[in-house]
């Protein structure tokens, strides 16, 4: 199957480094998308390229360094910023001209690799991955079926846990949705590290996206025609469609929302719903209209108040919970609106997170940058 | 039952760098920076007092996170194993905050600085919580935090091969969450429960009825081989050089002496706490054995083939993990001290290794390669002592840390007998030797005359951070290996009220 497949892909691929010498894509982030789409051959050549290059630099210029004509900005670099010596070739715009059929790809360097990963090349190595996939697949596969069965008697060694969320969900948390009692206080410490999950994923995000490289004139004219092309700014079928839809959307997020502990729901699907919204609009009516009520600065506030407020409710809960303590927060009368303590609050938070992350990474992955 | 004070600790060492890390997030890079490297500061002396109030009741107590307890809402556990793992962990971020931080200044743009901060400190929060929590899949949460966090601190640098490097990591341990995931919920489908006593007591049920073996058998194989992945056990190594290498000294250390210790510490309360009463886990032990012993040569012997630097002291991290791994497979409480002093002890000495030869190749003009270096101890003296004493304490001269941590391994594989102790203490001899040939060879080579090569940097800047993080590092060293008893004694009485 690999054989195959990488025969199939392998006339791309080349072509593509081809086209790639023309169009010089320099930023970090493209080169990275690049080696998703085309496989890493060309990226590990470029990475032993580097490699060996730092190999040869001390020969190089310990051989020349009385002209000193050889590297001449790197000389100048050096004295400020030695850190930046053996990466500082990996953004000039190289790439592309090395891969073809440079002298770094001939086997007489291959003693500057680790001698270990040069099997990673070789066919009995595809298929060496290939069989031990359809082994793991198939042990997995037979052990499934020895696992009990599903909803059956005697399922479980011991079911005490289900059976007493069942029975006392209410009367511990006030929430008639089981389901957020258990989310948001039974284990409302994995939840409180899940949304900081989002969070840290956000962060990674915007730090990948940071690295940007320096966007040439051309590739950003490339990235503004591609979005005339496949993002339709003034699509009459779907502005209309949205200006009806839109408000529904948010309406329908914001009740699930705050109906979080009384009906299916929460903040983690009506936070969805809302970020959904929020894509939606963007697509129909574009940056300029979005922008007039959802900046970065709007995504940063609401996160930040959102996350702070949740660690604060949490760890005071988590606080009085443990020490024994009254916590003065009164369950309400369950099946109102204002009840369950303090899930409500806890699940308008989450669904601030959600929102925010999920236009957060739209944005971010379709512009790239927020 | 009235908690004391001091109790309430664990849950300040959680929630305080969740909301640090939110509140960095939004400030500039100068002021960031100082919140963590605040913030790790205050999370060692919460955790020495910590340590100290846990060893003096000599008994670990339980923290509910909410009102209701076990078995249906969270918990976190804290002993005076866990404390003292929490403590030598936030110790090592204070360090490598320390002793990289020019290199941090230099490597980082200061439009990223505030992020890299937020990512620390929800590393630190995701330390904490690994090392007390008493729940299955409260670990797999921070788990995912400290695998992104992980990434993004390895990709900071932004230069080319970082993210490569990044992101072969991230396909590596997401397979590793994925493989651990799998094994989690299976478990948990099989027992009902996710808290470690309560799954442990379950497990030992099922496994004297005689019920579902092969389920369990798989989920707890998925449970080490994805902790495997995720801590650069022997086959599973292969993302390790590039990352370690091509990070920044800080993130370097961090990888090494924190993410993947903190890792194995959870696989060994896996084994020790969930597996049920150690019955079964010893198959699983016969493998890692063979794992070890594996990765302890190759990882040395790629060492000595490696051609760069920093790429060299990466491969030697395989074979430390090695030994740790060694020293749980060896299934004895024994074994286990054994195994926690190799954690301190490869933590103190590898975090100084990475951040003196970060420091080493910024006084070679950046370089990598051994030509590069020589010479680097004269250009730059403070961190070439670092490195020797490191480099030593690694091979095993006798009071330095790895010297008393190879003496408690072999004694306990001498206590097991058998075959056991034969190839553990063959693995010890060839591995020493092993050692010397690649670090001695370096220590040797950084204090070669660069006479006739070109003077390539004057003299780096007066750097008094590094130097203090690099003695108290020193010290630390020092202390494991002369006064190795104490903290043996404080491990063995870990052990003893661990499961």
């Amino acid at each position: 199957m690999s054989e195959t497949e990488h025969a199939k892909r392998s006339p791309a691929s080349g072509s593509s480094t081809e086209t790639g010498s023309g169009k010089k894509r320099s930023s970090a982030f493209s080169r990275l998308m690049d080696w998703l789409e085309n496989g890493d051959e060309a990226l590990e050549q470029e990475m032993e390229a580097t490699l060996s290059e730092e190999d040869a630099a001390p020969d190089h210029s310990s051989a020349v360094s009385g002209e000193g004509d050889e590297r001449p900005e790197h000389a100048g670099k050096g004295a400020e910023t030695p850190y930046n010596i053996p990466y500082s070739n990996v953004n000039t715009p190289k790439y592309g001209k090395i891969i073809p059929n440079s002298p770094i790809n001939k086997p007489d360097n291959a003693d500057n690799r680790t001698r270990s990963v040069d099997f990673y090349g070789k066919w009995w190595y595809r298929w060496a991955s290939v069989i031990i996939c359809l082994l793991v697949i198939g042990l997995l596969m037979a052990v499934v079926t020895m696992m009990p069965q599903f909803g059956g008697a005697d399922t479980l060694v011991d079911s005490e846990v289900s059976a007493y969320y069942v029975e006392h969900t209410l009367k511990d948390t006030g929430a008639v949705n089981i389901v957020t009692g258990i989310i948001l206080d039974y284990r409302g410490f994995d939840t409180l590290g899940e949304s900081h999950v989002l969070f840290i994923a956000v962060c990674a995000v915007l730090l990948m996206l940071s690295i940007k490289g320096e966007k040439n004139e051309k590739e950003r004219l490339h990235s503004a025609a591609m979005e005339q092309l496949f993002e339709p700014k003034n699509d009459v079928i779907l502005q209309s469609a949205a200006r009806i839809l839109t408000p529904i959307v948010f309406v329908f997020g914001l009740y699930i929302v705050f109906n979080g502990h009384l009906s299916p729901g929460g903040g983690f699907s009506g936070g969805a719903v809302l970020g959904a919204g929020l894509i939606l609009y963007q697509n129909a009516f574009g940056y300029e209209k979005i922008e007039r009520f959802f900046t970065h600065r709007t995504f940063r506030a609401v996160s930040v108040v959102c996350l702070l407020s949740y660690s604060l409710m949490k760890g005071y809960h988590f606080f009085t919970g443990a020490n024994h303590l009254e916590n003065g927060i009164s369950a309400g009368q369950p099946g109102s609106i204002f009840s369950a303590g303090l899930l409500l609050p806890l699940n308008i938070v989450v669904g601030g997170v959600v929102a925010c992350t999920m236009y957060a990474l739209y944005t971010m992955f379709r512009r790239g940058e927020f | 039952m009235r908690l004391e004070w001091w109790q309430n600790l664990p849950l300040l060492l959680i929630v305080a760098p969740l909301i640090c890390a939110v509140i960095c997030s939004v400030l500039n890079g100068r002021a960031a920076r100082r919140v963590m490297t605040g913030l790790s500061a205050a999370a060692c002396l919460l955790m020495a007092a910590l340590l100290y109030f846990t060893v003096r009741d000599s008994q670990s107590f339980v923290y509910t996170m909410g009102e209701i307890g076990a078995p249906f809402g969270n918990e976190l556990r804290v002993g005076v194993l866990e404390s003292l793992m929490g403590l030598a962990f936030s110790l090592v971020v204070f360090f490598a905050i320390l002793g990289g931080r020019t290199q941090l200044e230099r490597d980082v743009a200061p439009n990223r600085m505030h992020l890299y901060a937020a990512m620390l400190c929800l590393l630190l929060a995701a330390l904490s919580a690994m090392t007390f929590t008493n729940d299955l899949f409260t670990a797999y949460v921070f788990i995912e935090i400290t695998t992104i966090a992980a990434c993004a601190l390895i990709s900071a640098t932004g230069k080319g091969r970082t993210l490569f490097a990044a992101t072969r990591y991230m396909i590596m341990n997401l397979l590793g969450s994925g493989l651990f995931l799998l094994g989690l919920s299976m478990l948990y489908g099989l027992t009902g429960h996710l808290l470690f006593p309560q799954l442990g007591k379950s497990v030992e049920a099922l496994l004297a009825e005689g019920r579902y073996p092969g389920p369990l058998y798989l989920s707890f194989i998925l449970m080490t081989v994805g902790i495997g992945f995720k801590c650069a056990l022997w086959p599973f190594h292969t993302w390790l050089p590039n990352a370690y290498a091509s990070a920044t000294a800080t993130s370097s250390a961090l990888l090494s002496s924190v993410i993947s210790k903190i890792y194995i510490f959870l696989l060994i309360k896996i084994f020790f706490r969930a597996s049920g009463a150690q019955v079964f886990a010893r198959r699983i032990e016969d493998v890692l054995f063979g794992f070890a012993v594996v990765g302890i040569i190759l990882g040395s012997v790629n060492a000595i083939r490696e051609r760069h630097f920093s790429r060299m002291i990466a491969h030697s991290s395989v074979s430390q993990i090695g030994y740790i791994f060694l020293g749980i497979s060896l299934g004895t409480e024994a074994g286990m001290a054994a195994a926690m002093f190799h954690i301190l002890a490869h933590s103190a000495a590898k975090t100084m290794l990475f951040l003196s030869a970060n420091k080493l190749r910024a006084a070679s003009d950046g370089g990598d390669s051994f030509a590069d270096i020589r010479g680097a101890g004269f250009r730059a003296p403070a961190a070439g002592l670092a490195f020797l004493v490191g480099a030593c304490s690694l091979v095993g001269i006798p009071a330095l840390g790895g010297f008393a941590s190879k003496v408690y391994l072999a004694q306990a594989g001498i206590d097991l007998g058998g075959w056991r102790m034969i190839a553990l203490l063959a693995t010890l001899a060839v591995s020493t030797a092993l050692n010397v040939a690649y670090l001695l060879r370096t220590a040797l080579i950084l204090y070669r005359s660069d006479a006739d090569q070109p003077q390539k940097i004057s003299r780096l800047p007066h750097d008094g951070a590094f130097i203090a993080a690099m003695c108290a590092l020193m010290s630390v060293n020092l202390a494991l290996g002369l006064a190795g008893y104490p903290v043996m004694d404080l491990i063995r009485r870990g052990i003893s009220m661990f499961a």
